[in-house]
């Protein structure tokens, strides 16, 4: 068991039990009237499934702590159940399901640096580095001054991502891609 | 950085001095006469959602002392003396209010006056205000009235004198409410504080009167309706400025309440304070028939200036003090 937080210790980041499910406070406003009970009105984000809700509790409350940790572990590699992570510095090694990786697969490379949230030593959340270099294994050849798509056109990744390249980037080349927004940055020298 | 310095601009010097000047200037037109009483006294407020500062102890018998939430029970000492109407600009100190709405040392102007009941002290709230506004060259509409009943109608479509406990539970749950089960007075403040005021934020001046009766505190109960009592507030923009009541003269009824709110603390595990009993001894010796009022004077300076957060017109914030 890992305690309990009063709603004074309340402040941004700080990982509560709600629901079942560990969330991290996002903004916490105490409303104090002069005569009356005081409250606090929580927004707080599930962890598992990133979803923001609104909750208040009664100023003074006790709430379940979430042990929840943030570690940065390295990407070995995936079979048809799980996609294992190991710790670099303990050399401890996690399964995440494909529950707690979710969209996020198409962006993991055998070797990058991932951010894993743990609850209770089990990965729930699975953060790709924010830019990855990965290699285009499909595209059409760009034809000079084609417009028609805009200006670029789809590439498959190495991961199974799909994203779009300008027209003169050939199948072969390795990109930088923004895990975000899933957006082409530039090409990769090699 | 060590943040020594005044954390404001220092306009909100003048602007204080300016607000302080014309509310003065207000009252001695009315004949109200400025007192200072007592910043530290033997006995303590003991209302159920206020926390006391206690220091070392004024009289040999006593372990402690404490420093005043609010000039109330010096204030009915004077009237109940024959004092006539009289206001104070107070410094009032209360632990564990610590948000962008509140300061724990901040300044209270608390005004009496006699024979006057709850709707013409509301009047002079309201004069006050708008006068003020004038001065700040701040726009504001006219003031509303409205009765906590009506507002709940308004706002949280549900009349609070008549809906059964069972319902009030549903509604806070529904409304994000998380938690042990809410007495009926917390479930009307969480509406209120959670739910109502911040649908107020367009909403200019607005006073809301008949508060529930069991949120009389010195409050006297409403003839007209007993579920409610002669209390009001004054709201600016969804933010609390005032608080007033039609003053409680049961000396009886009043020891009640004060001993509700001590057993209701005890059961609570909060600390508990001597009641007053030299302001009990002054109802009973008899109190006039008067009402009064308390204005949070750098809420009223934050709405007049229009600053975000107190820390904006306090220059050293407790945390920087």
């Amino acid at each position: 068991m890992s305690g309990t937080y009063t709603t004074s210790q309340f402040k941004n980041g700080l990982k509560i039990m709600l629901d079942g499910d560990p969330c991290s406070i996002v903004e916490n406003q105490e409303v104090k009237p002069g005569k009356g009970q005081a409250f606090n009105r929580v927004k707080v984000r599930n962890l598992k499934t990133g979803r923001v809700i609104e909750r208040t509790f009664k100023s003074g409350e006790k709430v379940d702590a979430a042990d929840v940790m943030e570690t940065e572990m390295q990407f070995l590699y995936s079979d048809s159940d799980f996609y294992h992570f190991m710790d670099t510095e303990s050399f401890e090694q996690f399964q995440a399901s494909k529950e707690a990786v979710g969209d996020q697969h198409i962006w993991l490379k055998e070797q990058d640096m991932c951010m894993i949230t743990l609850w209770d030593n089990v990965p729930i959340l699975v953060t790709p580095p924010n830019f990855v270099e990965l290699t285009i294994t499909e595209t059409d050849p760009g034809v000079r001054g084609d417009t028609s798509g805009g200006g670029s056109k789809p590439a498959t990744l190495e991961t199974g991502a799909v994203v779009n390249v300008p027209l003169f980037v050939p199948q072969g080349e390795v990109i930088k891609v923004d895990t975000r927004s899933g957006e082409y940055v530039n090409r990769v020298k090699t | 950085m060590d943040n020594w310095s005044f954390q404001s601009p220092l306009v909100r010097l003048q602007q204080r001095a300016f607000l302080l000047a014309e509310i003065r200037r207000f009252f001695a037109q009315r004949e109200v006469l400025e007192v200072q009483t007592p910043v530290i006294s033997s006995a303590a407020n003991c209302d159920r959602h206020i926390e006391v500062f206690s220091t070392s102890a004024i009289h040999p018998e006593r372990d402690k002392a404490f420093l005043r939430t609010s000039p109330e029970f010096f204030h009915k000492r004077l009237l109940a003396s024959g004092s006539g109407d009289i206001y104070e600009i107070a410094p009032v100190f209360r632990r564990e209010e610590n948000t962008s709405l509140h300061n724990p040392e901040f300044t209270l102007l608390e005004w009496y006056r006699l024979d006057f009941d709850m709707e013409q002290l509301m009047a002079e709230v309201q004069a006050l205000f708008h006068m003020l506004a004038g001065h700040f060259n701040l726009v504001v509409k006219d003031t509303r009235s409205i009765s906590y009943q009506d507002l709940f109608v308004q706002h949280a479509d549900f009349d609070p004198f008549h809906i059964s406990d069972e319902e009030l539970q549903t509604y806070c749950n529904t409304h994000g409410y998380q938690g042990a089960l809410l007495s009926r007075s917390e479930a009307l403040d969480f509406i209120f504080g959670v739910i109502i005021q911040p649908k107020l934020a367009e909403v200019d001046g607005l006073m809301v009167y008949h508060f529930p009766v069991e949120q009389a505190a010195l409050a006297q109960v409403n003839p007209d309706l007993p579920k409610s009592c002669l209390r009001f507030e004054f709201l600016f923009r969804g933010i609390e400025l005032a608080n007033g009541y039609q003053e409680l003269q049961d000396a009886e009824l009043q020891r009640q309440r004060f001993e509700d709110d001590v057993s209701w603390r005890n059961s609570h595990q909060k600390d508990t304070h001597p009641l007053d009993n030299h302001l009990l001894s002054a109802l009973k010796s008899g109190l006039p028939a008067c009402s009064g009022v308390a204005v949070g004077i750098d809420r009223l300076l934050m709405c007049l200036v229009g600053a975000e957060d107190i820390k904006n017109v306090l220059g050293f914030h407790a945390l920087n003090s």
